[in-house]
């Protein structure tokens, strides 16, 4: 497989060191994994910080800016980011007002923001947590690490941080950032596997003729694979798993979100068959984000999050934002 | 009486082989989880040696709790905080003492086991790291060759086992039939306390 890489140990330094170069709004430390907005600590503003493993750009460095998230700190490629980051980072962004910690449901992310909330806390840092786990694929999650963190975090960040930027205080932030997870559900579907840098090979083999439903953002395969669909049949199979979790009752949002290798062309096409079955099933659309958010390396595929939502959370997601990723209104 | 310089040959040992074993762990990883585990594995105890060469605990706890620390801060994943806290554990449970026993360190790893146990809430056969450290420190005092016997077995019997903890829970049913990654390493681990005490016989 080629990859437009020196060598695999480098990639996310090199990452890094782009967004360095090509965002000076942002404050990147190479060395320490720690993507900061350059006017942190902003006064009296609580501070967003997120993070995962590296391989789902834009998110999460990408999301860093005025409106959403204060830093981020990526990991190696799907792999958590270790405490000391998150530390690092919180230390970078507290103005005294508090941090928010949006973490998706994965083992790993899971344990290492424990980590580094509890060694904040103990530094005198407020410290937050909005756990983010909307994929419907999952389902016994008595019995699984749960449900995975997935597109919704782009709709958390993006709504707490307008939240956090009106000067709302930390338990109000944490409960609007609640508000998105729980009313957020998202369905995934792969064309391809994706190839790690340091694996070099597909880590899961799809026939060219079958589809995988229900993946998650790191490569791992879903719950069951079926024969080739074409992007109405798709649609249809992915609006009724969401529904079927979270019935309408008000608008949403909705988020098409490529996997990184499915042409912007075929998103918005299967975005046109996502309204058509949202609206034979009587459920309105607010707003609709299509485009590559919360990807897998060089995945084919798409996922689709939708987020049910009122006039006050509508507001939040109207409001300006200024990242690499996401812009609008400023 | 084992001293700091053998479980500086342990953490020796254990980056060795899992420097040598890192592409078969990314390979069990690969249709279960993310295939990332001999990636990380190798550079969190490549980092733990290099800690350990630079500051130089001179008590086997001392040795323990720097490698957990490192590992946490190293590794990332599920794997850097469990295998940190495995560690880490263990040596505060052995304090001070400028030597320990065999038994001292089978009782100072069932702490660290409780702990990875407590923190990653997972239970023997739910196809984790913990069905292979479970039998081996139970064996543990037999000897360290029936540790790893006994990791080994631990480690193979998580094949036929449905995944209910970490990334290969993600797949229900067809995570039956692949060795645990996590189990797979820990045997390296246990492994390599049999290399350390060779070593010292040498």
């Amino acid at each position: 497989m080629k990859m437009l890489i020196n060598v695999a140990e480098t990639v996310v330094a090199d990452a890094l060191r782009g967004m360095a170069a090509a965002h000076p709004d942002l404050t990147v430390d190479v060395e320490n994994r720690v993507i900061v907005r350059r006017d942190a600590p902003v006064a009296g503003k609580v501070a967003l910080v997120s993070g995962g493993g590296s391989g789902h750009e834009p998110l999460h460095g990408g999301f860093v800016g005025p409106g959403m998230l204060s830093a981020a700190c990526p990991g190696e490629v799907f792999t958590s980011p270790v405490p000391d980051q998150m530390l690092r980072a919180a230390a970078a962004v507290d103005s005294g007002a508090g941090v928010l910690f949006i973490v998706k449901n994965y083992t790993g992310d899971v344990l290492n923001f424990d980590m580094a909330a509890e060694l904040a806390e103990d530094e005198g840092v407020q410290i937050a947590k909005v756990l983010v786990n909307d994929d419907v694929a999952v389902t016994d999650s008595l019995y699984t690490a749960g449900r995975r963190g997935t597109g919704a975090t782009l709709f958390v960040e993006k709504i707490a941080g307008a939240a956090a930027e009106e000067g709302r205080p930390l338990e109000q932030v944490e409960a609007i950032g609640r508000q998105v997870n729980e009313n957020s559900r998202t369905f995934g579907v792969a064309l391809s596997a994706c190839t790690t840098p340091a694996k070099g090979s597909p880590t899961f083999d799809l026939p060219p003729g079958e589809l995988e439903l229900g993946i998650g953002i790191h490569g791992e395969p879903g719950r069951e694979r079926r024969a080739m669909m074409t992007s109405g049949e798709i649609a249809d199979f992915t609006v009724h798993a969401l529904l079927e979790d979270m019935p309408p009752r008000n608008p949403v949002l909705l988020l098409v979100n490529g996997m990184g290798a499915t042409p912007l062309l075929e998103l918005y096409g299967f975005g046109a068959e996502v309204h058509r079955v949202l609206a034979d099933r009587g459920v309105a659309v607010a707003r609709t984000l299509v485009g590559n958010y919360v990807t897998s390396l060089d995945m084919a595929g798409v996922s689709v999050t939708l987020c049910q939502i009122d006039e006050e959370l509508l507001r939040l997601w109207d409001a300006p934002v200024r990242t690499p990723g996401l812009r609008w209104g400023m | 009486m084992l001293d700091a310089d053998f479980f500086r040959r342990w953490m020796a040992a254990t980056a060795m082989s899992v420097d040598r074993e890192a592409d078969r762990l990314t390979a069990l990883d690969s249709p279960i989880g993310d295939a990332d585990h001999g990636i990380n594995m190798k550079r969190g105890f490549a980092a733990v040696r290099t800690t350990l060469e630079k500051e130089t605990p001179d008590t086997p706890g001392g040795v323990l709790t720097l490698a957990g620390k490192q590992l946490i801060s190293t590794v990332g994943g599920a794997s850097g905080p469990l295998y940190g806290t495995l560690l880490r554990r263990a040596g505060k449970a052995l304090g001070d003492a400028g030597e320990v026993s065999e038994a001292q360190l089978a009782d100072a790893l069932h702490a660290g086991l409780d702990g990875v146990m407590t923190l990653g809430g997972a239970k023997p056969g739910d196809k984790t790291m913990v069905d292979a450290l479970v039998p081996a420190v139970e064996a543990l005092s037999a000897g360290f060759a029936a540790a790893r016997t006994a990791a080994e077995e631990g480690a193979e019997a998580t094949t036929p086992m449905l995944a209910r903890k970490g990334r290969a829970s993600y797949l229900g049913e067809r995570s039956i039939g692949h060795q645990d990654p996590g189990a797979t390493s820990s045997a390296l681990l246990v492994a390599a306390l049999t290399e350390a005490a060779e070593a010292a016989d040498e």
